[in-house]
């Protein structure tokens, strides 16, 4: 066991844990946050992408023990004031989901890589993706999504 | 108002999925659950000779273990095949038990044996291990194509044959290939697919003995029918005493419409143990449990003249069933399939014989498309060859082939009531640039690339009812759908529907329909579906029926809500309700300025009589309240169509294909939500691709599963698929008010024989089995080289 400061969604938390809890583990079971999603076993699908120290991860590849003091945000963290983040808003307008599961992997990978890259074209946006799979939208509107929301932010 | 149906209204159900508020199966916990972890077979076949669950009851956490010994002797039933198919020569299909926890026999790797339930995960996993399982392991029947000479698998199934099923007439169709010019014959596998909806199935359950109910909350495509299964066949409770609930599903496409193994243990168990259990399966578990998709050989002929009219088709195939028959296992390569190998074509005389049997694999059952993906890669496939082998144009000899007159009755069974292929095929000429190829083929050709052009017309009969024609066919229950409109008295409807959206978008479309039927803005409509404590009954969701049958429902019980609201409003106005109109939400007395809203007319319903400035007397002997229901039965499957054309690109060094571009124009009728619409085609274009190219579910000669997971499974991925070109032309469906048609499976269909027709192309017609991965596509090329250099 070992306890663990970490700041999620911008609130301070301090937690004891198992030294082998998964990070996707320790948000969903611990925490309640259930917006991260668990899809395979292997760190393939990319369901369980969330941010640490700003970066994207997949949360199942990282030891929640291991993150003592990091800032971690989540899918549930990116509305501010009741407003969607613009790549949330995004994926609506243009339909980048269907049956949600894969979504909010899909969408905190997606804000990553308009850190790194203001303007991606297509294919910069699918090479990018390639670690989130998706069974529902054959990718095309998440595509687009995203080049929607780099024309908004 | 303006109409909603035809817009694009966004999602009302977006914003939880998208801020992580979704509720899906794994997200709920019950306070003091157990967890639940299921001992499975790791051999295709095996004899159980002893289970000894002593070290795992007395291990850390645990509270209890249970055999199929146990479930035997509460007398829980097994898991059901839903479609009785008769064989040729008359006699009943032969399905064997399939207990929710093998006993004596196990029949494919993945076959549960016993559950533990433990505090934690942990300690459930960890005890799992110390079940102790002697088997005496018997020789596995995996490859298809000898599985009817191979051991007997099941009791009293000879030759592992569920049964051997003809459609159409082999004698017309001996007459038709006799006159026949040129019989052109083609050798064809449908690749086993698996699902992989990205939620993995899982189930929570809760007992209270008190009330004594169970309550499963599951990841279903269909929570009323896995509750009359498990109630009827399983025995698990009466179905009063039964509520399922399937909340947000991440995706089904078939694999969630079957009751599971786990989903009848756990709701058994959490009686036996007085806890709530949670059970989630882990992706392997997924890939080793799910039913698969699709398997078949295929040997199909077609006859044709010189000139390019068909004749004759038939086709000789053997469908794997797996270990298994499940809910639609048997209807599947059957009815689903048989009559839609003929395509959109006339087609004078035709016959489909299919025998399913039985093999120590993962049950097989519907996935997206479910028996028409399989027809139609084998018209579709076999159309062209004959293109190639008679020197024509492959969209000259479709265009020679199609019906121009509807109603259009098809060679087997269906009686197409409306569309017009000639308008598809060439608006997909045209999106494709189709006259633009040969350029396009030269530029490739000058990097060292082959380019191919392949098309594709398909027709699939979808929207799976009516009842009197399924249950002819073999079906165990009804297929009709249900709805229940409650109007509230300050005016915001609910709308409970039997389907179930898992990804489909009915919170929105079904509002929209509502909205226009019942001149109530969109925001104050709400639709509950998922859960058979709220709303009727409803058959569920799959074969493209939600909209066209469930839809259908909803505008039926909507249209009782206003033939009400004309009664009171007519009253209320004090008019005859012959002369009342109801329009925009309104219903005015014809010739007069006198009207009534809706929402004043609810209210009233609610307020009926006369108070001081209330006044609103109901009709006499109308019963207050403003609520109606419908179930809806059409008189006709629903029959989309479309054209779809794809050019790829081969690199002849490695035998990689880049499908580089994608045209599909699908005629659905009436089209409520395009986005919706467009994104359903996407979605159902890439499983399709993902068949063509790389998708393979593969076992080795001793029934271990190769592919159980995501790197070696290999799914359609953002950089593996090119911007997709759609397009619509619209014949309405005359067996239903709104004019719709099916659209969630098209794309499934068409993609496949769209792609390898394609690489078939560039390949000089070189056939090449599904999936055309780089290696077989390689070798191909190579063969291509020695042809050409020979030839030189």
């Amino acid at each position: 066991m070992k306890k663990v400061n970490l700041e999620i969604n911008g609130k301070k938390i301090s937690k004891e844990i198992s030294d082998h809890t998964l990070l996707s583990v320790f948000l969903r079971d611990i925490l309640n946050l259930t917006g991260t999603h668990i899809g395979c076993d292997t760190s393939q699908c990319g369901a369980c992408v969330v941010h640490v120290d700003g970066k994207s991860i997949k949360s199942c590849t990282a030891f929640a023990a291991d993150l003592d003091g990091s800032k971690i945000t989540t899918i549930e963290g990116l509305s501010q004031n009741g407003k969607m983040h613009p790549m949330q808003e995004a994926f609506k307008k243009l339909h980048g989901l269907q049956c949600g599961f894969c979504t909010p992997g899909m969408v905190m990978s997606a804000i990553d890589l308009l850190k790194n890259n203001k303007k991606p074209s297509d294919t910069e946006i699918r090479e990018w993706l390639e670690g989130n799979i998706c069974r529902c939208t054959g990718y095309q509107n998440i595509v687009a999504a995203v080049k929607e929301a780099a024309s908004k932010m | 108002m303006a109409s909603l149906v035809g817009s694009r209204v966004e999602r009302k159900e977006d914003k939880r999925f998208l801020t992580g508020k979704g509720r899906y199966t794994a997200d709920i916990n019950i306070n003091n659950q157990t967890y639940a972890y299921f001992v499975r077979s790791p051999h295709a076949r095996a004899k159980i000779t002893k289970i000894d669950i002593s070290k795992a009851l007395k291990a850390s956490g645990v509270v209890d273990v249970l055999t199929g010994e146990h479930i035997a002797k509460d007398k829980i039933g097994g898991l059901i095949a839903g479609w009785a198919i008769r064989s040729e020569d008359g006699s009943e299909m032969k399905c064997p038990p399939n207990p929710p926890l093998a006993k004596d026999n196990v029949n494919f790797v993945g076959d549960p044996i016993a559950v533990v339930f433990a505090e934690s995960l942990e300690e459930a996993k960890a005890a799992s291990e110390l079940v102790n399982i002697d088997y005496k392991i018997l020789k596995a029947v995996v490859n298809l194509s000898e599985a009817m000479k191979d051991d007997t698998i099941h009791k009293d199934i000879d030759k592992n044959l569920c049964y051997d099923w003809l459609l159409g007439d082999r004698q017309k169709v001996k007459e038709a290939f006799d006159k026949a010019d040129k019989i052109i014959k083609l050798d064809i596998t449908n690749n086993r697919l698996i699902p992989n909806a990205m939620e993995p199935r899982a189930c929570v359950v809760d007992y209270n003995s008190a009330s004594e109910e169970i309550t499963c909350y599951t990841t279903s495509q269909n929570p009323h029918l896995s509750r009359l299964i498990m109630s009827a066949f399983g025995g698990v409770a009466p179905e009063h005493k039964l509520r399922v609930v399937a909340p947000d599903v991440g995706g089904g496409f078939g694999s969630k419409i079957n009751l599971y193994n786990e989903e009848i243990v756990c709701s058994w168990a959490s009686k036996k143990i007085e806890r709530p259990i949670k059970w989630v399966a882990e992706r392997t578990e997924s890939f080793l449990t799910d039913t698969h998709g699709r398997d078949h050989i295929t040997h199909a002929e077609l006859a044709v003249t010189n000139d390019g009219k068909f004749l004759g088709f038939k086709n000789e195939t053997i469908a794997n069933l797996g270990a298994y028959a499940r809910v639609f296992g048997t209807v599947t390569p059957t009815y689903l399939f048989g009559p839609c190998a003929t395509g959109v074509y006339v087609m004078p005389a035709a016959y489909s014989n299919v025998k399913a049997v039985y093999t120590n694999t993962a049950p097989v059952d519907a996935y997206r498309g479910a028996g028409r993906p399989e027809a139609t890669y084998t018209i579709e496939r076999i159309v062209d060859k004959a293109a190639i082998e008679l020197g024509m144009d492959p969209i000259e000899i479709r265009m020679k082939n199609f019906p121009t007159e509807f109603p259009f009755k098809q060679t087997l069974v269906h009686q197409i009531d409306s569309g017009d292929y000639v308008a598809g095929l060439k608006k997909a000429k045209e999106m494709a640039d189709y006259d633009g190829f040969s350029a396009r083929k030269k530029d490739s050709e000058s990097k060292g690339k082959l380019r191919g052009i392949g098309v594709t017309t398909y027709f699939e009969a979808c929207g799976i009812a009516p009842s009197p024609v399924v249950m002819m066919l073999g079906c165990g229950v009804g297929l009709w759908e249900s709805a229940e409109v409650r109007f509230n008295p300050t005016g915001q409807v609910t709308v409970y529907t039997g389907s179930h959206s898992h990804g489909q978008s009915h919170q929105t479309t079904f509002a929209q329909i509502a909205a226009d039927e019942l001149g109530v803005p969109i925001e104050n409509i709400d639709i509950v579906h998922g859960d058979t404590d709220k709303g009727t009954f409803g058959m569920g969701t799959y074969g493209s029926r939600s909209l066209t049958v469930g839809g259908i429902a909803i505008v039926n019980a909507c249209k009782k809500i206003v033939d009400k609201g004309k009664r009171v409003a007519a009253k209320m106005l004090e008019a005859s309700p012959d002369d009342v109109d109801f329009k925009n939400g309104e219903f005015v007395v014809a010739n007069s300025n006198k009207k009534k809203t809706i929402g004043e007319v609810a209210f009233a319903c609610y307020l009926p009589g006369v108070r001081d400035e209330v006044k609103s007397p109901l009709p006499e002997g109308e019963e207050p309240g403003l609520k109606e229901s419908a179930f809806f039965d059409p008189a006709n499957f629903s029959f989309p169509a479309g054209s779809h054309i794809a050019e790829v690109e081969i690199d002849p060094e490695t035998g990689e294909v880049k499908l580089d571009r994608y045209t599909a124009v699908d005629d659905f009728g009436t089209i409520v939500n395009p986005t919706i619409v467009e994104g359903q085609v996407h979605g159902g274009l890439a499983q399709g691709i993902g068949q063509a190219l790389t998708e393979n579910a593969e076992y080795d000669e001793t029934g271990q599963l190769i592919t159980a997971s995501y790197m070696d499974y290999t799914m359609p991925r953002a950089d593996n698929l090119p911007e997709f070109n759609l397009g619509f032309t619209c014949t309405k469906a005359t067996t239903n008010p709104l004019g719709v048609k099916g659209c969630g499976e098209a794309g499934s269909i068409g993609a496949p024989p769209t792609v390898m027709n394609a690489i078939i192309n560039a390949l000089d017609g070189q056939e090449i089995q599904m999936p055309a991965t780089a290696e077989k596509v390689w070798r191909a090329c190579k063969n291509l080289k020695k042809t050409k250099n020979k030839a030189a």
